[in-house]
């Protein structure tokens, strides 16, 4: 990997390579919480992307004023003036939602993903990387939350964006919609990624050989 | 007697039935990330503690006094400047960006005078001092409160705020010194090798939900022991 990744590069990384679920362990409390079905998992990442992408492009067009001891306070208002925004607008178009969603909103402010995007790419590079690299940053945290939300819902209420999809006779697992089915579910996804990507380093030694 | 029953129903509910990390999932990034060695995992659970009671404190002031619709500092200031009396006056939409900017603030200010005091206590768990702002029980808890003072059914006073963040600062420091007990065993178990690391620590983080989910019901069963006491 070169030393500056180009901004189309950073996008790529963001989605699977550096996923910010499975393999930088970052937005773990969105990841669990709001996964109980697709639709409030999905809301959520249009937030997250949003407050992202934003956060982002501020913070690269201010980079230039920052001041080393104040950056981590100026990303966290940064990032509560969007969350802000985001948490008004659900409210105001989308009641139900955001009545489900409830205090998981406005902890976008402390998810992990986003400061230490500010941190790594943002404060550093200029503003299409910038934007590059939350665009594929989001998108690898919709495909994580997707795959844990996918596998809740389909066992824990046998529908998926609440249309049936294991017929009538399927009987619930209680167990998947609670919180701890939530851990179940993202431990053995995150084992099964570990497996996965093992298997294709292995087979890609085996082929160089 | 009432009071008293509403305090202890808090806490109940806070620290165990409702634990922040294994029921609402906040918290989980030190949860997993310094729960590795049992005495690091219960000093990073005391100064959760600890800055938890602090910011949960001043937030209940700011929303008691500015924040919340019709809070009394507003509604004064704009009765000097000459306004309407009969407009609400309503400055909740900052409350984001002030909680935040109170937890940052008092992570640091705490940093600085637990360094400069109580060289001892920073020692053991000064280092995780700056990793709080960034933990979610914390902005959790005053998001709680907030919600709490502005259903004006509840309109919680700040024993009750003190008692949802001491309850949620122990819940989080019993679940994360049970989660460090647990990997330091682990470490001598033939995981598989996928699951190594991260992914058996979320399996046994269910488990524990699946078990701390036994508490459910418990806070009705003791309001009606306790209520029954009290008609005697």
């Amino acid at each position: 990997m070169a030393d500056q990744p180009t901004a189309s590069e950073r996008f790529i990384q963001g989605i699977l390579p550096e996923n910010p679920v499975y393999r930088q362990l970052l937005g773990l409390c969105p990841t669990l919480a709001v996964t109980n079905g697709m639709k409030p998992a999905m809301t959520m990442v249009g937030a997250t992307a949003f407050v992202l992408i934003m956060s982002n492009i501020l913070v690269s067009l201010i980079r230039g004023l920052l001041k080393p001891h104040l950056r981590i306070l100026v990303f966290t208002l940064t990032i509560a003036t969007f969350v802000t925004i985001a948490d008004r607008f659900l409210g105001a178009y989308m009641y139900e939602m955001s009545k489900e969603l409830g205090p998981y909103v406005p902890l976008i402010i402390v998810n992990c993903l986003i400061i230490s995007r500010a941190e790594i790419c943002a404060s550093k590079q200029s503003l299409g990387t910038a934007v590059a690299d939350a665009a594929g940053m989001s998108l690898g945290f919709g495909l994580a939350l997707a795959s844990v939300a996918t596998v809740r819902e389909i066992l824990g209420a046998g529908t998926w964006f609440g249309i049936n999809v294991l017929g009538s006779g399927w009987p619930d697992w209680g167990i998947m919609v609670l919180p701890p089915g939530a851990f179940l579910v993202l431990g053995l996804l995150v084992g099964g990624a570990n497996w996965f990507g093992d298997r294709r380093k292995r087979l890609a030694v085996t082929v160089g050989e | 007697m009432e009071l008293l029953t509403n305090v202890l129903m808090i806490f109940i509910s806070a620290a165990l039935i409702n634990n922040f990390v294994l029921h609402y999932f906040v918290g989980i990034c030190p949860f997993m990330g310094v729960s590795k060695r049992v005495d690091t995992a219960f000093g990073m659970g005391l100064a959760v503690i600890f800055v938890m009671v602090i910011a949960s404190t001043l937030s209940w002031l700011f929303t008691s006094f500015i924040l919340r619709p019709m809070a009394p500092i507003p509604v004064w200031i704009w009765s000097i400047a000459g306004g309407n009396p009969d407009t609400v006056v309503d400055l909740s939409v900052l409350s984001y960006i002030i909680y935040i900017f109170v937890i940052a603030s008092s992570v640091q200010f705490v940093e600085m005078y637990v360094r400069k005091f109580q060289p001892k206590l920073y020692e053991s768990f000064g280092v995780f001092l700056p990793l709080i702002t960034t933990n979610c029980a914390i902005l959790f808890a005053c998001l709680e409160i907030m919600k709490n003072l502005q259903d004006p059914t509840r309109l919680w006073g700040l024993h009750e705020a003190l008692t949802l963040a001491i309850g949620g600062g122990i819940g989080f420091t019993i679940a994360i010194t049970l989660m460090a007990g647990i990997r330091s065993e682990l470490d001598l178990c033939d995981v598989p090798k996928a699951l190594k690391g991260a992914g058996i620590a979320f399996i046994v983080a269910g488990i524990m939900a699946m078990a701390f989910m036994g508490f459910t019901g418990m806070d009705r069963g003791i309001e009606q022991a306790l209520s029954g006491l009290g008609a005697r």
